[in-house]
């Protein structure tokens, strides 16, 4: 088990690599230094020694790939690539543009962001097999047809406008809870509750549909029939040997997303000015702080492979089937 | 009229064209003929389908664009705005040209806001002013426009039952040389709902569509229909215009991403070894990274392009066209790869089966095996996945404009609308109607799109088939 695992950190690896030249390519060789100074300086008008001052100021005056004019082991280590690119291999993710620690910020955001995002995933998961079970169960049946084009219109409307919605009727008639903002410790709790919520019903459409056809996939195969010719009942079979089968792609599928978790809701995070890492990557892209923008493709990517990992893993272990080679 | 041809123009017509060649090559070959007759069977994907064509065919319009003629020309040689008009505009006629200072209302007469109006004995007041264009032929608006609302919602009414049942008699009589019968016996089969094709269904949906088509274009004639926006632009034609957008975004996306996807599956799957390493790699990186950021991060790089070379554009609207390829191009960077691995494993499958090892066995380069047996043994997964795709990809077009790393600010598009409405929310009474315009608009749009891509989904995959 444990080389396995070992086995596939080590895949992992090339893949990081990969991502890191990416996204060195796409900041620094398509899009250079002078660019991005120029883009924050203003356009037009600016004067050669401001962005000198500039790129100088956040180390980006350096070479690009090869410091010739420094000494030994520097010649690479004192570049662009090995400052703002290496270094993100041990999490060490520099400063942003406008010179705060990236590396603080993202241990301080990440909390509000899990209170948003964690809450959600468990919620959601219990209603959505709920909902398609339910459905499962009442399969052909007016119960079936109609919850199954209720989910197709729910999955046809924008998530914006479930958050508009949701944030124009608490705001306007109910006044519950508040439509937007933080606080610190157990405060917060009351604003976590409407950003759930609307993260729930906008889910419903999708999640419930293709749980539903997971659970009639499973309801399909011969194990049913055993068990229904061994006379137990609907109810039983459902409960007991669907739901536990049907559970093996329905956890994988959670188990990818667990650690983006900590990445938080973009458009969410953001309606309801929630300061997690979210909106902390809204607000790098809309202020073009590209050092910002550069640790969250990078953070994000490190995230994802540790899913994808951890997928395989539970593959395992949820099914004995599958066996670790 | 001088024509332009935008890039995203041009490649729109390609894909109307390859469309075409797709149908006639679909007519002739039974194994593609047979799943779209099962499609045709099915009333809510035709209806669906009548939807998506209206779509189609007011976003086709407005991709013809042309320079209009300037009206003042003293020397002989005609002079052409710089502007750029479509032919969706000549349909529209003076939608566009007809704004109001501000706000208003849909259906309205008077502004949304107060403001101070010189009356004729000199005096100043403060009061809603009227609108230079929303309900301008009534003399005592306050107390007739209901009325003239009724009226022209009734009169829309019998010219959209006018031609919709010109339109049923056309159907009918076409159908009945089709099938050598009678006026009358082809009347009451659709009556009954007798036929395969859910020709009952489609003509339903047709008569409600055009009675709804006919009402707001005669409510259009007289008021803003759906109100209009902070700098008095009639919001029902920003939306009308927004259809464009979002059909491009939907479908040359995937028209973008295809080649790739289909050459790069094929290839891991029929090859192996260390093509599909390599392949595999590519698409485990670019999968890595997420979708929202690496879109961010290449807007970001277009807008520092665009910055330095704003001299390279002869208009904004070359300018926002060039954006909205690249977002196209960008989108299919990021979801080629659900495709490609779909087509991998099918091919690993594939490549096994009798047929492919018989022909390896007589020596067919690899190249043929290829393109002759393994990709129209697949075409039905590409099928699948551009329906599935095409609704997402207009619902992505929103969020993305939302955080203003979709289209040019200055293009129509249904986020665009969003983006500006939202600001207004807060305003007391609340400015609801750009929201409402881009949600119907999408809304329509998109649930057509999932009803007809589940009827195409069924009809293809051959696990569902019974």
């Amino acid at each position: 088990m444990i080389s396995y695992i070992l086995r596939r950190i080590a895949y992992a690896f090339p893949i990081l690599v990969g991502v890191n030249i990416i996204t060195f390519i796409l900041f620094f060789v398509v899009n250079t230094p002078d660019d991005m100074a120029r883009m924050q300086l203003g356009m037009k008008r600016v004067s050669e020694t401001a962005i000198t001052k500039w790129k100088e100021e956040r180390g980006y005056d350096k070479p690009i790939l090869w410091n010739s004019s420094s000494e030994s082991l520097e010649k690479i280590t004192d570049t662009i690539f090995f400052q703002n690119s290496v270094k993100l291999f041990v999490f060490d993710f520099g400063r942003s543009d406008s010179g705060r620690d990236i590396g603080h910020d993202i241990s301080q955001r990440m909390w509000p962001s899990l209170a948003i995002t964690v809450p959600s995933l468990l919620l959601g998961l219990l209603a959505y097999i709920s909902f398609g079970l339910t459905l499962a169960f009442f399969r052909g049946s007016y119960v079936d047809v109609s919850g199954v084009i209720l989910c197709v219109v729910m999955m046809s409307i924008s998530g914006l406008f479930y958050i508009i919605g949701g944030q124009y009727l608490i705001g306007k008639f109910l006044h519950l809870v508040p439509i937007s903002g933080y606080d610190t410790g157990f405060n917060a709790i009351k604003f976590t509750i409407l950003p759930i919520l609307v993260g729930l019903i906008g889910g419903i459409g999708a999640s419930t549909r293709w749980y539903r056809t997971i659970f009639l996939e499973e309801m399909g195969k011969d194990y049913v029939r055993t068990a229904k010719a061994k006379g137990l009942s609907e109810a039983r079979v459902l409960y007991q040997h669907v739901l536990m089968n049907g559970l093996i792609p329905i956890l994988t599928g959670v188990v990818v997303v667990l650690p983006s978790l900590f990445m938080g809701s973009l458009i969410v995070e953001s309606f309801f000015a929630i300061p997690g890492l979210g909106s902390y990557t809204i607000d790098a892209i809309s202020r073009q702080d590209f050092a910002i923008v550069r640790s969250m493709v990078f953070l994000g990517s490190v995230l994802y492979i540790i899913g994808l990992i951890l997928t395989d893993i539970s593959y395992t272990l949820v099914d004995p089937r599958v066996r670790l080679n | 009229m001088m024509p332009v041809i935008f890039v995203t123009d041009a490649l729109i017509f390609l894909l109307v064209f390859m469309v075409v060649v797709y149908v006639f090559y679909a007519r002739q070959h039974e194994h593609l003929r047979a799943p779209w007759h099962n499609v045709s069977s099915r009333p809510l994907a035709m209806s669906a389908a009548i939807i998506l064509a209206i779509y189609i065919v007011v976003g086709l319009l407005d991709s013809l664009h042309f320079h209009p003629k300037l009206e003042v020309t003293k020397s002989s040689d005609t002079i052409y705005s710089t502007e750029v008009s479509s032919v969706l505009d000549l349909v529209l006629g003076d939608l566009h040209q007809n704004t109001e200072r501000t706000y208003s209302a849909p259906l309205a007469s008077y502004a949304f806001a107060k403001e101070m109006i010189d009356l004729p004995d000199g005096k100043q007041t403060r009061t809603y002013p009227r609108l230079k264009y929303g309900g301008a032929h009534l003399d005592e608006p306050a107390t007739d426009s209901a009325a003239d609302i009724t009226k022209n919602i009734f009169i829309g009414c019998v010219f959209g039952l006018v031609i919709s049942s010109i339109l049923l008699g056309l159907i009918t009589f076409i159908l009945s040389k089709a099938h050598k019968t009678s006026f009358r016996r082809v009347l009451k089969q659709i009556y009954k709902n007798d036929f395969h094709v859910a020709w009952t269904a489609m003509i339903i949906t047709m008569s409600l569509t055009i009675i709804v088509l006919t009402i707001v274009y005669n409510l259009a004639q007289y008021y803003h229909v759906f109100g209009t926006d902070k700098v008095g632009q009639d919001v029902l034609y920003q939306a009308i215009k927004s259809i464009r957008t979002g059909l491009v975004i939907g479908t040359l996306t995937t028209l973008v991403m295809l080649p790739f996807a289909i050459m790069m599956g094929l290839m891991a799957g029929y090859f192996r070894g260390w093509i599909d390493d390599v392949i595999q790699y590519l698409y485990t990186t670019l999968n890595s990274i997420p979708g929202v950021l690496l879109i961010a991060a290449s807007i970001l790089l277009l807008q520092v392009y665009i910055g330095n070379h704003a001299d390279d554009f002869n208009s904004i609207e070359e300018r926002a066209d060039l954006r909205l390829l690249f977002l196209c191009i960008i989108l299919g960077i990021t979801s080629w790869t659900g495709l490609c691995r779909l087509l991998r494993a099918e091919t690993l499958k594939l490549r096994e089966i009798d047929y492919v090892q018989a022909a390896q066995a007589f020596g067919v380069s690899n190249l043929s095996i290829m393109l002759r047996h393994l990709l129209p043994n697949v075409m039905h997964i590409v099928m699948i996945s551009i329906v599935i795709d095409f609704s997402g990809l207009v619902l992505a077009e929103a969020v993305l404009s939302y955080i203003n790393i979709g289209v040019d600010p200055s293009m129509n598009s249904w986020g665009n609308m969003i983006n500006g409405a939202r600001l207004e929310m807060a305003r007391e009474p609340i400015v609801w109607w750009s929201l409402a315009a881009a949600f119907v608009f999408m809304f329509v749009l998109v649930l057509a799109a999932n009803l007809f891509s589940d009827a195409v989904r069924d009809a293809f995959d051959p696990r569902l088939r019974h």
